[in-house]
């Protein structure tokens, strides 16, 4: 067992060293000049040269790159071109934001799909199986933006129930209802695609499962509905968990248009101003600090699996 | 009012609403979450903010910005940045004047009172200072805080030197090789060579006090929380990437320009249906930019829409290198006459104003073109003909343009419109869609930088607050690539020459005279495609009132009130 957390976890830094190396490369190739974000568009080239020389970017990009990985091995993810502040600092705000909606989000999606999901797997081949599937279908396949327009549209503008944007009324974030209103449109957006793949997963798994020999063994030994779903229950999770933790993932990299739909100031907002303005050390560190949480969660995810699968933890 | 708008107004702004502390707030929370559903919770939470104070006297606006400007004296994110930060809490040696919606914008006295060249040597100005003034924090505004902050972007050497603002700042007076404090309320400036332009250059320069950068612990980071400047507003809150908050400052030096408002919420929405949605359901009172799909239900609605020319042009450059067709004038007068500017101003919801050359025709510096730009295919036809074109025999070229950018109005609508109308005409063009920053990047670089792939003209909207930014830095035969931005590499003596006379003319009537003789010849020459000014729409609550829409960038709040 230990010796498979190890395994695991000496994966994670040829994953970081070269996701690092691939995210600082690529934004170079995007068409533009670094240094829009901050010159005026008629700055003179005199201007440029002391500008590239004030942000260090007059140096070639390998050079560049090194500089940049000693810095940020130490924490330090350098400074935004546009706006002077601390990259790590500014990821470190955006990121409590997006975990917030993240988790909301995943919560509403897993709760909502694996109900469905088994629902719709014991009900399989069923009109209802149908149904459900369909809702699940249209909730992978419905564009997350337009859906949030929709619900802003109804819930804001109609009703005038909820805030249409923005993460709260100002001030630091307190678990009162007007803070927590902020929150409900774009996390019932966001969780239209998880909720729809866990809900196909589970359902799968369900309709797969209760095909087992051991569900008609235990059928036959006379155990009860509870039994049977609660020996179910354990053989799905290990997968159902996986996809739940690549959703999450995504969820935390993945919404940078419900967050600008909505105006909420996360790590998807932060991406998008960064690839608008061409912010690379902003670019740079914030696609670094999320995929290194897609991995985190991943090992998370592969750590979690055996306490739930005993067939991992023997093999 | 509904609802969500008061909850949102009041909290936004700095009433009243009792804040709760952190911890009675999260066990409110938990012990609220064990009792009731959450329809429960919704509807008392509605109850309870029916019942809630609402500030008098705040305006909240959603920028299209992404970000709040930084409040650090020469702020970033453009004009709208100097709009709403640059010119609100700060303030320059010289000012506009944004008192009125219905003439051109000119230059008047800021924290200078005069300025004036020095009769002998035309290099040496000397800027009075307006006595009495104070920074937000108390501190005298005086000729050494000038010289500090003409230190702060040009000198690097400076204590206060800051990268960021000298970004900003220094392209703006590129002439300026020294200065010095001449007494507590005189400044000398030194230009490299006659400009006189200066006045408009300086325009730019803000100024912050230095008394707060140095009790912050000098640095400009800290700065940005407790900024200080001289301005009608100032900062109470600096939340990056969420919100400011100004309020009025009621010992400013112009008390006809003291704020009627208590504060202005400053909230970054750079996308537009949110911007709308957030006018619709109230939680805004203003807004930037709408787009302008969404200007009749606004307006059916009742929201009011205030637009007005501006300094703004949206041109295509042409190319004037060896072998290029706008090479023969013919082709340009052409191309210019054959643009329904007022078919595309249909498209546009009515939000734009039909070019007749770079500046719109109420500016003082218009002139009296002969050329007319207007709309006729049957001259337009005629002129190609003799030019060797045709439907059946048509010219060819490539233009780039971009899906969107900062001024840019609809630029891919707009182009597919004169696709279009110059097809008619025997000219058939095929564009090379470029992102926004990569079409700038070019357009500095030139015409004949390899990034070009053939390209004969470039749509790029120009800001033309200036002489210079509307005519010289694009025509000028000394500023081509890399040493400026003409792009086509135009060169005509007759124009440099108008150029000089626009650069040493100190007498501002003499000066304007010359900036319309060189206009003239810029429609008369048919130097680019003159196509469309954009009049900057915003729309606000019925509720919003007393707004006066300069013809400028830059917009006064100080007598807007919010019923």
């Amino acid at each position: 067992m230990f010796a498979y957390f190890l395994k695991r976890l000496a994966f994670v830094l040829p994953i970081a060293l070269a996701v690092s190396a691939l995210c600082f490369s690529l934004v170079y190739l995007a068409p533009g000049d670094p240094l829009s974000a901050v010159l005026p568009s008629d700055a003179s080239q005199e201007t440029i040269e002391q500008v590239k020389a004030d942000y260090g970017l007059d140096r070639p990009i390998p050079v560049q790159y090194v500089i940049w990985l000693g810095k940020a091995l130490q924490g330090d993810l350098g400074k935004s071109i546009s706006n002077g502040r601390a990259v790590a600092a500014e990821i470190g705000n955006a990121i409590g934001n997006s975990l917030m909606l993240a988790v909301l989000a995943a919560s509403l999606g897993f709760t909502l799909g694996a109900l469905l999901g088994i629902v719709a797997g014991y009900a399989h081949g069923s009109w209802l199986d149908r149904l459900l599937s369909t809702v699940a279908i249209a909730g992978v396949s419905v564009p997350h933006y337009w859906l949030g327009i929709v619900l802003v549209a109804v819930f804001s503008v109609k009703l005038n129930m909820l805030p249409a944007m923005g993460n709260g009324p100002g001030g630091p974030w307190v678990w009162s209802w007007e803070h927590f209103s902020y929150l409900i449109l774009p996390a019932v957006t966001l969780s239209a695609i998880p909720a729809g793949i866990v809900m196909r997963s589970v359902r799968a798994l369900v309709a797969d499962t209760l095909k087992s020999e051991f569900v008609t063994g235990l059928v036959a030994k006379g155990m009860g509905h509870a039994t049977v779903f609660r020996h179910l229950a354990r053989n799905i999770a290990p997968t159902a968990l996986a996809v739940v933790g690549v959703q999450l993932g995504y969820l935390m990299a993945g919404s940078i248009l419900v967050e600008t739909v909505f105006a909420w100031p996360g790590t998807g907002l932060l991406l998008n101003n960064a690839i608008q303005q061409r912010d690379i050390p902003l670019l740079q560190g914030t696609i670094l600090v999320l995929a290194m949480f897609f991995v985190l969660l991943n090992l998370i995810v592969d750590m979690l699996q055996p306490l739930f699968d005993p067939r991992i933890r023997r093999s | 009012m509904n609802p969500i708008s008061r909850r949102a107004q009041c909290a936004q702004s700095a009433c009243s609403t009792p804040v709760l502390s952190q911890s009675t707030a999260r066990s409110r929370w938990l012990s609220g979450a064990r009792r009731v559903a959450l329809g429960a919770m919704l509807a008392g939470a509605l109850g309870g903010a029916m019942s809630a104070a609402q500030a008098a006297g705040t305006l909240r606006v959603a920028m299209s910005l992404s970000d709040i400007p930084l409040p650090n004296g020469q702020t970033d994110q453009g004009a709208e940045g100097m709009r709403f930060m640059g010119y609100t809490v700060f303030e320059a040696l010289v000012a506009y004047d944004l008192s009125s919606a219905s003439k051109p914008v000119t230059l008047i006295p800021g924290l200078a009172t005069g300025w004036e060249v020095d009769a002998k040597d035309k290099l040496r100005w000397v800027f009075k200072l307006r006595p009495g003034v104070k920074f937000h924090d108390g501190s005298a505004f005086n000729a050494q805080a000038v010289v500090w902050n003409l230190d702060k972007i040009l000198n690097d050497k400076a204590e206060q030197y800051d990268a960021k603002q000298a970004a900003q700042g220094r392209g703006r007076i590129p002439t300026v090789k020294s200065y010095k404090v001449l007494d507590d309320l005189s400044v000398e400036i030194v230009t490299s060579e006659v400009n006189a332009l200066l006045p408009f250059q300086m325009a730019w320069i803000v100024m912050s006090s230095p008394a707060q950068w140095n009790a912050v612990g000098k640095s400009w980071d800290a700065f940005l929380a407790k900024a200080s400047g001289t301005g009608p507003w100032k900062l109470q809150t600096y939340v990056p990437r969420e919100r400011a908050v100004l309020t009025r400052n009621a010992e400013y030096w112009d008390k006809a320009r003291v704020p009627k408002l208590d504060s202005m919420v400053l909230l970054p929405v750079a996308d537009a249906s949110a911007r709308v949605a957030a006018l619709r359901s109230g939680q805004v009172d203003w807004i930037e930019t709408p787009p302008p799909d969404a200007m009749d239900s606004l307006k059916g609605a009742g929201f009011t829409i205030s637009s007005n020319v501006y300094p703004h042009v949206w041109p295509w450059h042409f190319s004037r290198v060896e072998g290029s067709p706008w090479n023969d004038i013919r082709v340009r007068k052409a191309a210019n006459l054959a643009i329904d500017r007022e078919g595309m101003k249909a498209l546009l919801g009515g939000m734009m104003v039909s070019a007749k050359g770079m500046v719109p025709p109420n500016s003082p510096w218009f002139g009296k073109p002969a050329f007319e730009v207007k709309y006729d295919v049957a001259a337009a036809k005629a002129l190609m003909a003799q030019a060797g074109y045709s439907k059946e025999k048509p010219l060819k070229l490539k233009a780039i343009i971009s899906p969107s950018g900062g001024g840019q109005m609809q630029p891919v609508l707009m182009n597919e419109l004169i696709q279009q109308n110059l097809a008619e005409i025997g000219i058939q063009v095929e564009f090379d869609v470029r992102d926004w920053n990569a079409l700038l990047a070019n357009w500095r670089a030139g015409v004949k930088d390899a990034s070009t792939k053939g390209a004969v003209a470039t749509n790029s909207s120009y800001f033309s607050q200036d002489p210079f930014s509307a005519l010289i830095r694009h025509v000028d035969s000394s500023l081509m690539p890399p040493k400026g931005t003409n792009w086509g590499y135009y060169s005509d003596p007759e124009m440099d020459k108008l150029f000089d006379g626009i650069r040493t003319e100190f007498n501002p009537a003499a000066q304007t005279a010359i900036v319309a003789k060189a206009h003239e010849r810029f429609v008369n020459e048919a130097l680019f495609l003159f196509v469309a000014h954009d009049v900057a729409p915003r729309a606000m609550a019925k509720k919003v009132k007393g707004f006066v829409q300069a013809q400028n960038w830059f917009q006064d709040f100080s007598g807007v009130t919010v019923e």
